[in-house]
């Protein structure tokens, strides 16, 4: 569904003079622009100060102490065990996706595409729900699973399985139009050179995908460690235990410690700040090997 | 021509495995909850999905993701013109974070907007002597859905803008059209689709957010109580089925609207000859 992400790849500064008549006078575009900085004043770089000022509101000893209290620390420790099993996953699928969608046709192409975006589709907590129905007590696997003593939902295989689901589609998405804007020229020379289908993966296909690979990771890696909803509905908020850094957030905001949700909510900022930074850096990489490749033909 | 074979490896493997995956994490929960609700009679179903609580959720979730997505549809499009056409300090910057929305965690977005709309937070208190009210109102989920669907129309419409050929309007221009007339009768209708794509994807963001949402709504049942909400607290009351019920009621909108867009990517792909 938000393939709006790709379109940055295709991004170039229209680098045009325009003259008087195709351009607006100064005081409409000055006008224009203000406007503009004004709507996005209020709805993100208001909230986004708001983040450290309020974190930072008892001090800095007041901040600190909020992140190095120990239900913090599990919580950023679940963060990122349930990013670091759910990011290689949906990367590892992303690239056979998109292996099998670009470089092969066969019938039913677009519904398997349209079905790789589902998990856009859905809203988070219906993303938990659908796993408390199966692995929960009184879901299809429930007494199975308590007989064999083993805990999926209110524990962290849950919040794994739901961190999965909701970033599922983006490396994928991020893949399939720029393998198929590739062509498979390249692999099928491999081929008769003699190389083999891992080495064709790895000397030919890797190597020209990985600005997009890395692109697609970057934003499958801010949804999972960000998640709230879907991991919300499975996770029973148990502190110490079964907390993310989100949920961690919530449970010291319903608390009235605004000062340590804030603290914590900061370095999720923080996180958003440098996938934003790195995110700029990958376009900026694409854009200058587009405009090289342009001046080598 | 001949249809050549493809000679390339690994399509039984890299497909079956697609499949596999895409079955077991993402086809088979969803089911889940279609065959859930089938222990529920047709009449229970219905008297779930329409009670009077419910249905003032449907009123609000929808009326607040349209109003969102119809204020970003046009800001979107004013950000995108002035990303594209101007040039001012700190553009790089700016034109960077409008993605904020997609990286900062739902949560953090809720509870940092309550702090500045709250009756004491920093725009809050400029509009609370005015009587407005926006946190713990419905205005606070608009606010709410407002910010998460923010990039969608940003980043439709920039490429097409960006692609834009200068010699349709030097032409309009030449033959006497001012440029409000080239704005809407020129530039508009081209921009049209990514317009409606983008307001369609804001849209269905809108209807299925959580996070951002609860801090900032206030949760009073049939005044700012979203839809995704009353799925939880069915859940927490361990009422499975009904839950489930709401829940295979947004997710057929959901599927809806996902067709919808698809049908408008590949209508904005016909009209522009690219992809976006």
């Amino acid at each position: 569904m938000s393939n709006t992400t790709t379109s940055q790849f295709a991004s170039y500064h229209n680098k045009v003079t325009r003259s008087r008549a195709t351009s607006e006078p100064a005081w409409i575009r000055w006008s224009l622009i203000a406007a503009t900085l004004l709507f996005l004043s209020f709805f993100l770089f208001v909230p986004l100060v708001a983040v450290f000022t309020e974190a930072l509101r008892k001090g800095f000893d007041t901040y600190l102490t909020a992140l190095v209290d120990p239900d913090a620390l599990s919580s950023i420790r679940l963060t990122l065990i349930a990013a670091a099993i759910a990011v290689p996953l949906n990367l590892v699928f992303g690239v056979a996706a998109a292996w099998a969608i670009a470089k092969f046709e066969f019938k039913g192409k677009s519904i398997l595409i349209t079905l790789i975006d589902l998990p856009f589709a859905v809203s988070p907590v219906i993303a938990g729900l659908i796993y408390v129905l199966i692995f929960g007590l009184q879901g299809w696997f429930g007494s199975y699973l308590s007989d064999h003593d083993v805990k999926i939902i209110f524990a962290v295989p849950g919040i794994v399985l739901a961190t999965i689901f909701v970033t599922f589609p983006f490396v994928a998405r991020e893949l399939i139009p720029l393998m198929q804007a590739q062509g498979k020229d390249e692999e099928e020379a491999g081929l008769v050179l003699g190389a083999s289908g891992w080495q064709i993966l790895w000397r030919i296909t890797l190597p020209n995908i990985k600005w997009g690979l890395l692109y697609g990771v970057i934003l499958t890696n801010a949804r999972a460690m960000g998640e709230f909803g879907a991991v919300s509905v499975v996770s029973g908020h148990i502190r110490g235990l079964t907390n993310t850094m989100p949920l961690h957030v919530e449970i010291l905001y319903n608390e009235y410690n605004y000062a340590a949700a804030f603290a914590v909510a900061s370095l999720l900022a923080l996180l958003a700040l440098v996938t934003l930074v790195l995110k700029s850096f990958v376009e900026w990489q694409v854009e200058r090997n587009a405009s090289n490749s342009e001046e080598n033909n | 021509m001949a249809k050549q074979k493809n000679v390339l490896p690994g399509f039984n493997l890299t497909l079956g495995y697609t499949l596999l995956y895409l079955s077991l994490i993402v086809l088979i929960p969803l089911s889940a909850a279609f065959i859930k609700t089938t222990e529920l009679s047709l009449n229970e179903f219905w008297s779930v999905v329409t009670a009077p609580r419910v249905l003032a959720s449907y009123r609000l979730t929808f009326g607040a993701s349209l109003i969102g997505a119809l204020i970003n549809a046009v800001f979107g499009l004013l950000t995108a013109w002035v990303l594209v056409r101007y040039t001012f300090p700190g553009k790089k910057i700016i034109d960077a974070l409008v993605d904020l929305p997609f990286a900062l965690p739902t949560a953090v977005a809720g509870i940092a907007l309550t702090a500045v709309y709250a009756g004491n937070g920093w725009i809050g208190s400029l509009l609370e002597p005015h009587g407005i009210k926006v946190a713990f109102t419905p205005i606070g989920v608009i606010i709410a859905l407002t910010f998460i669907g923010l990039p969608f129309v940003v980043r439709t419409v920039q490429p097409v803008l960006e692609d834009l050929e200068a010699e349709t309007e030097e032409a309009a221009a030449s033959l006497g059209a001012n440029r409000w007339q080239t704005f809407s009768k020129v530039i508009l209708p081209t921009l049209w689709p990514a317009l409606l794509t983008g307001f369609a994807l804001a849209f269905a963001r809108a209807i299925g957010e959580y996070g951002s949402v609860i801090f900032i709504a206030g949760n009073v049942p049939f005044v700012s109580e979203i839809t995704p909400l009353i799925i939880i607290t069915k859940l927490e009351q361990y009422e499975y089925a009904s839950a489930t019920a709401v829940a295979v009621v947004m997710l057929i909108i959901s599927f809806l609207l996902l067709f919808a867009i698809n049908g408008l990517q590949w209508w904005m792909t016909r009209r522009n000859g690219t992809s976006y």
